[in-house]
């Protein structure tokens, strides 16, 4: 079982812990066994402990460091936020972060579309065993 | 003593800093006018003679001396705050009733009585809850709000709601004799006034989807929901 996502410059990771939770990063440089130089778009570029991020699947090309303008650039060019968005591990944040800010009214009306769509299957699957049944 | 002015007096004087005025004594009494005013009444300030004090009658001697000095209790001057309104109620807010008889309950909010208790109401023919009375305390505001502007509920305060005092018959023997009518029944009035403010309410309830059996519904904690992170 090789490992599939390497610590490199232009890799693309999510901050697990911390001011920036939740962010993706990208990291830009390495400064020792523990730490890397991070950055994003909408925060200063720091160093961060590897023990806070959690890699992804996604790289970009860039040069070691390079200046914001050149990153930017680079991860418009992979289209990194609509290849995180429709990533299942994307989808799923995003769904998290929905449920989590739902109104009382929201899930009660989530709860009756529930019941409804339940109801909709149970319709069918009786069809289906009345058929297999005949 | 003189009258009192309707506006208060603006100081001639200004602060150059606190405690030191701009102008001198004898600068003041010339830019107050007095010269003026004396000159018009013949070089004298005037005077007013004390209005004739209406005659006290003799205070007598009390008839009556406790044995130790009573102590008389402190004056208490101390006028309590109007209760504040939390800012996540507004009029036509959904609150979730926490306690009493409708606990649980979703209902809408009308306004703040003076008491600072909240005037709620059901609808009645939606849930069950009339026009009442609900403490601040007891209730959760969600987020989602009911269009309002067609009610008026400017007769509602809390002398509506107060208790009917019952007569007390001073009669010795007819301990257990049921005197009293078994049930209160509402005054027609009353009835009439809840049809009257839930009238515009249930139209504009109805205009929303699924608001109705929203309100109708109660509210229950179930497995995994944590009320610290919940969103109302």
């Amino acid at each position: 079982m090789p490992f599939k996502r390497y610590v490199e410059i232009g890799r693309v990771a999510l901050v697990n812990y911390g001011k920036d939770y939740g962010k993706l990063v990208v990291i830009v440089d390495v400064v020792d066994q523990n730490r890397a130089l991070v950055d994003a778009p909408d925060m200063v570029r720091g160093q961060m402990n590897f023990k806070r991020l959690q890699l992804t699947d996604f790289k970009i090309y860039i040069p070691r460091v390079p200046k914001k303008k050149t990153l930017i650039e680079a991860m418009e060019k992979a289209d990194v936020k609509n290849k995180w968005e429709n990533s299942s591990w994307g989808k799923k944040l995003i769904v998290q972060k929905k449920r989590a800010s739902l109104n009382d009214f929201d899930r009660f009306k989530i709860m009756l579309a529930k019941i409804k769509k339940a109801g909709v299957v149970r319709q069918e699957l009786a069809k289906l065993k009345k058929e297999n049944a005949s | 003593m003189a009258a009192k002015r309707k506006t208060p007096v603006k100081t001639r004087n200004p602060d150059l800093i606190r405690g030191v005025g701009k102008y001198s004594r004898s600068k003041m009494y010339h830019k107050r006018g007095l010269w003026a005013i004396k000159a018009k009444h013949d070089g004298v300030f005037p005077r007013h003679d004390p209005k004739p004090k209406a005659p006290v009658a003799p205070e007598k001697a009390p008839k009556f001396y406790p044995a130790e000095d009573v102590k008389k209790p402190l004056l208490n001057k101390r006028k309590p705050k109007p209760t504040k309104l939390r800012a996540s109620i507004t009029p036509g807010t959904v609150l979730i009733l926490l306690a009493g008889r409708f606990m649980g309950k979703r209902v809408v909010f009308l306004k703040q009585l003076t008491s600072g208790l909240l005037l709620v109401t059901g609808p009645f023919k939606i849930n069950g809850v009339p026009l009442r009375r609900v403490n601040q305390s007891y209730v959760i505001a969600t987020s989602t709000k009911v269009n309002i502007s067609g009610v008026n509920v400017e007769k509602f305060d809390d002398k509506y709601f107060a208790k009917e005092v019952e007569k007390k018959k001073k009669g010795e023997g007819e301990f257990f004799e049921a005197e009293k009518e078994d049930k209160k029944t509402l005054p027609d009035e009353k009835k009439e006034d809840q049809k009257a403010v839930d009238a515009s309410l249930i139209k504009s309830i109805e205009g929303v989807v699924d608001l109705k059996a929203y309100l109708a519904a109660r509210f229950s904690l179930k497995s995994g929901m944590k009320p610290h992170e919940l969103v109302f």
